[in-house]
């Protein structure tokens, strides 16, 4: 079985205020598989639990970023993940290059939806992953642009 | 209740994690949307669900899930089984179908306990 591409880097964190130590873990998600989505979320729990991350945090983190990763790969044909571990908090970051969204406010609305039947057959397109994810992290940027893609940006702190 | 009296009252087939059959749980939900049980976190240990695909085993990892139930005698594929046992997380199945499955355990002490995270 095919497992999540990872690669792993520790270093000092790129905002220049906070110099703490990181730890990034870097994936790709494939976009033309619904099977093997989430791969990236379980990994990242993982990895969360071997660095000893508080299990609340673990959980809101992992939950937030698999209903993130099963939007890209149904909403936008796959795209990049990022996870930065701070002392503090960690950020996800979710980008790919989708048709956007045309409106936030409206895709943030519990039942709100555009998936398929198809993919309702499959559990998901219930219209609660987006705000799932804003419930579950400390804060949640989202920016797109229509037809070029969306980064949504969310920050779990512990 | 032990996952091993959720075999019982269920008349189910275990599938893997025979080895977990002595975990307590005290909690559980039964949905075939997977965001819906993404939404409720109380430590609800066991899911319930006619869905048969990766992501049922994907979300009951990331919910710290110990057990999941296939209504219907939904068989889970190899693939699902790999995922479970990488987990540690027990699967099984019954012929019941999920309204009868879910008032069989409610009854029996197991709770919903549906508390949504805000
Ligand atoms: N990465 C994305 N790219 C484009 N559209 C998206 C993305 N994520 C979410 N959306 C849009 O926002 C809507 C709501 O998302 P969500 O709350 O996760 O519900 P669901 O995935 O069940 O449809 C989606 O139906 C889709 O129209
Ligand atoms: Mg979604």
């Amino acid at each position: 079985m095919r497992r999540a591409a990872c690669s792993i880097q520790a270093g000092s964190s790129e905002t220049g205020s906070d110099m703490s130590e990181s730890v990034r873990f870097r994936f790709n998600v494939d976009g033309s598989n619904f099977t093997t989505a989430g791969q990236a979320s379980v990994q990242v729990k993982k990895n969360l639990r071997e660095l000893g991350i508080p299990a609340d945090a673990i959980r809101r983190v992992s939950i937030a970023m698999y209903e993130g990763e099963i939007n890209m790969v149904i909403h936008a044909h796959g795209g990049e993940a990022e996870v930065i571990v701070f002392e503090d908090r960690i950020e996800i970051i979710l980008s790919d290059r989708g048709p956007g969204i045309p409106n936030i406010e409206l895709a943030m609305k519990e039942g709100y939806s555009t998936a398929p039947d198809n993919i309702r057959s499959l559990g998901f397109g219930a219209g609660m992953g987006l705000p799932n994810m804003k419930r579950y992290t400390d804060d949640m940027k989202i920016e797109t642009e229509l037809g070029k893609g969306t980064t949504i940006t969310m920050t779990v702190r512990f | 209740m032990k996952i091993s009296d959720i075999k019982t009252l269920l008349d189910a087939e275990v599938v893997c994690g025979e080895e977990n059959l002595d975990h307590d749980v005290y909690s559980a939900c039964g949905s075939d949307m997977m965001s819906d049980v993404l939404a409720y976190v109380k430590d609800q240990a066991v899911l319930l669900t006619g869905l048969v695909n990766s992501q049922v085993i994907r979300t009951a990892e990331m919910m710290d899930m110990v057990c999941i139930v296939f209504v219907r005698s939904k068989k889970p594929t190899e693939d699902m089984i790999e995922l479970a046992r990488e987990s540690g997380i027990v699967l099984m199945n019954t012929e019941k179908r999920m309204y009868e499955a879910c008032g069989l355990l409610y009854t029996s002490g197991l709770v919903g306990n549906g508390v949504r995270h805000e």
